[in-house]
């Protein structure tokens, strides 16, 4: 098989020792785009949530592939074509390892999450949820584990339920028996939220699902990458993910299902790659997870995307959500501080938060808070953060967040931390 | 640019203490609702329109410093102007804050005075809507009085036109 990864390619050290903690300062380095100056100051970037960074190794990754291998896969029956395909299938094969799926044939690749989502929705959704059924979801869903539902509902009459928060921004695990009822088809939800960095016990949710007989979706843009997955751990029947999350590239991501699952589920999208034989009236159809992925695949993407596992599993995932944990657990005792600033999620210390800070502070909407902030190099995010129920519910228009990944440091903390006092002074 | 640039006194002030604030009822008053579903910033706008001229104007609402502050600096601005005025201010308005615009750094048309202020919002496309809330509001407000009705109406800067 040849080689996915340019041999001479440049990159940090991988092989590293369980017991010494990775070279955070060393692997900073890999990233060039942190390196620059933004509104004359430099840059941080605490915006990982929305979208993380990209090492140099998986920069070449997609610059060696175009140069050397492109080619369209499956079919060819020349050099590069069969490079291009056999980089294709062992990204595949990458991926249902680096989230331990029984086979690469689980693995269906998409355009990213809500692509991922919205394919259950419309295959086993279509083909399985009818009128009186439930899909339960919870409070604290991204649009993009709500809209694909919503729009199954209309379609075929079901309800949807949302599992509650409490008032430390976790779900309400004890009304859990409330909500998972004999009704409930499917429970899909987020494993680490977006907006308020709640991370929920994902495995005690499937089996919970399991028990009542409700299949299971888990919603891992935010966690994966960031900390170990197993899908035989989870107990999940589906999982859907983003690369660009990962220190992946954009407009590739994948949903992991089953196979008897998907082996069960009709066609998606329709045209050429996810067909058997084609004749004008009718066609056959491949089985999973070919069926699923129609037209010309984002195949850099995938080969990309494999060597960002790769990066990422070179450092330990395990590693880099200590670091993530430690990190936002420092902002979040900084933040605290200042006059007026309120964090959202779980307390502080809590083993529910991850890396994902989002707070408010008092007088300042988060858009100005934001706005300000860039002037002084900061990217953060401020809005709804594609939660508007969440938001409504807690009584907030909109909100700041802070999001870290492992080449984020304290030293780009404290910085946050000087400019945030300097903006509450302002509007003071 | 630094703080002062966008957020100049002038803009922090305003939204902190804006002017005209409250609301107007009686014969003749047109309301209108206007939000930023994306942001949350809402401006309920009520005009009176005497035979010729915008008479009075009220606005409540909440949200960025950027989108309270335009509103009450246009409620001081279009208050006493004649309709074609009015509506002229509001065309200005936008092509000053509007991003298509050249990007030049002159102090804006003399006409809208304090509003100038707020064409920094032309380097940041996404708040631009926050600027133009209130703008849009009013003009909805126009359309209304225009077409004879009184009552209330609805505006949003993110519907489909």
């Amino acid at each position: 098989m040849m080689p996915i990864l340019p041999r001479d390619s440049p990159g940090s050290l991988y092989c590293m020792n369980e017991t010494t903690s990775p070279d955070w300062a060393a692997l900073r380095a890999d990233f060039p785009i942190l390196d620059q100056q933004v509104h004359g100051q430099p840059l941080i970037y605490f915006d990982n949530a929305a979208t993380s960074q990209k090492p140099r190794r998986v920069i070449e990754t997609l610059r060696h592939y175009y140069e050397h291998d492109n080619s369209n896969v499956h079919r060819g029956m020349h050099e590069l074509s069969a490079r291009a395909t056999a980089g294709f299938e062992a990204a595949r094969t990458r991926l249902a390892r680096f989230i331990n799926a029984a086979s690469e044939e689980e693995i269906v690749f998409t355009k990213g999450t809500t692509e991922a989502i919205n394919l259950v929705a419309n295959t086993w959704g279509s083909a399985n949820i009818k009128a009186g059924d439930v899909i339960l979801l919870t409070e604290m869903e991204h649009h993009s584990n709500l809209v694909p539902w919503q729009l199954l509902a209309a379609r075929t009459g079901a309800s949807l339920r949302f599992l509650p928060i409490n008032e430390r921004h976790e779900l309400a695990l004890e009304r859990l028996p409330e909500f998972l009822t004999p009704e409930v088809k499917l429970f899909s939800f987020v494993h680490i939220s977006n907006s308020l960095g709640t991370i929920n016990p994902a495995a005690d949710l499937c089996r919970a699902a399991r028990a009542v007989g409700a299949l299971t979706l888990v919603d891992a843009a935010q966690s994966a990458g960031h900390c170990p997955l197993d899908v035989q751990a989870l107990g999940c029947d589906f999982l859907a993910l983003s690369g660009h999350k990962m220190a992946g590239p954009t407009g590739i991501g994948l949903l992991y299902g089953r196979k008897t699952l998907l082996d069960a589920m009709p066609p998606w999208e329709g045209g050429g790659e996810m067909i058997l034989s084609v004749r004008y009236e009718a066609s056959t159809w491949k089985n999973a997870p070919h069926r699923f992925e129609a037209g010309t695949p984002n195949i850099a993407g995938a080969i990309t995307l494999a060597a960002a596992a790769d990066y990422l599993d070179g450092i330990g995932r395990e590693a880099i959500f200590e670091h993530d944990r430690r990190l936002a657990q420092y902002a979040h005792e900084r933040l605290a501080a200042i006059p007026g600033l309120t964090v959202l999620g779980p307390p502080l210390g809590s083993e529910a938060r991850s890396g994902v800070v989002s707070f408010v502070l008092k007088e300042v909407h988060a858009h100005d808070l934001v706005t300000l902030a860039d002037q002084r190099g900061l990217a953060l995010r401020g809005g709804h953060h594609c939660t508007q129920p969440l938001m409504r519910k807690l009584g907030l228009s909109s909100s700041a967040r802070a999001s870290f990944y492992f080449y984020n440091t304290q030293a780009e903390v404290d910085r946050m931390v000087e400019i945030l006092a300097e903006i509450e002074r302002f509007f003071r | 640019m630094n703080f002062d640039e966008l957020y100049q006194q002038l803009i922090l002030d305003h939204s902190k203490r804006p002017r005209n604030y409250g609301e107007l009822d009686g014969d003749g008053v047109i309301h209108v609702h206007g939000d930023n579903p994306s942001c949350g910033d809402e401006i309920h706008l009520h005009v009176r329109f005497g035979p010729e001229q915008v008479e009075e104007l009220r606005f409540t609402g909440h949200g960025c410093a950027i989108s309270q502050a335009s509103a009450s600096m246009m409620t001081l601005k279009l208050k006493g102007k004649g309709r074609e005025e009015a509506e002229r201010l509001l065309r200005l308005f936008h092509d000053r804050v509007a991003p298509e615009g050249d990007g030049s750094d002159d102090p804006g048309p003399r006409e809208l005075g304090d509003l100038n202020v707020l064409s920094g919002v032309r380097q940041f496309p996404q708040r631009v809507k926050c600027a133009m809330l209130a703008w849009r509001a009013f003009e909805q407000a126009l359309e209304e009085a225009s077409g004879g009705n009184e009552g209330e109406a609805r505006v949003s800067t993110e519907e489909a036109p």
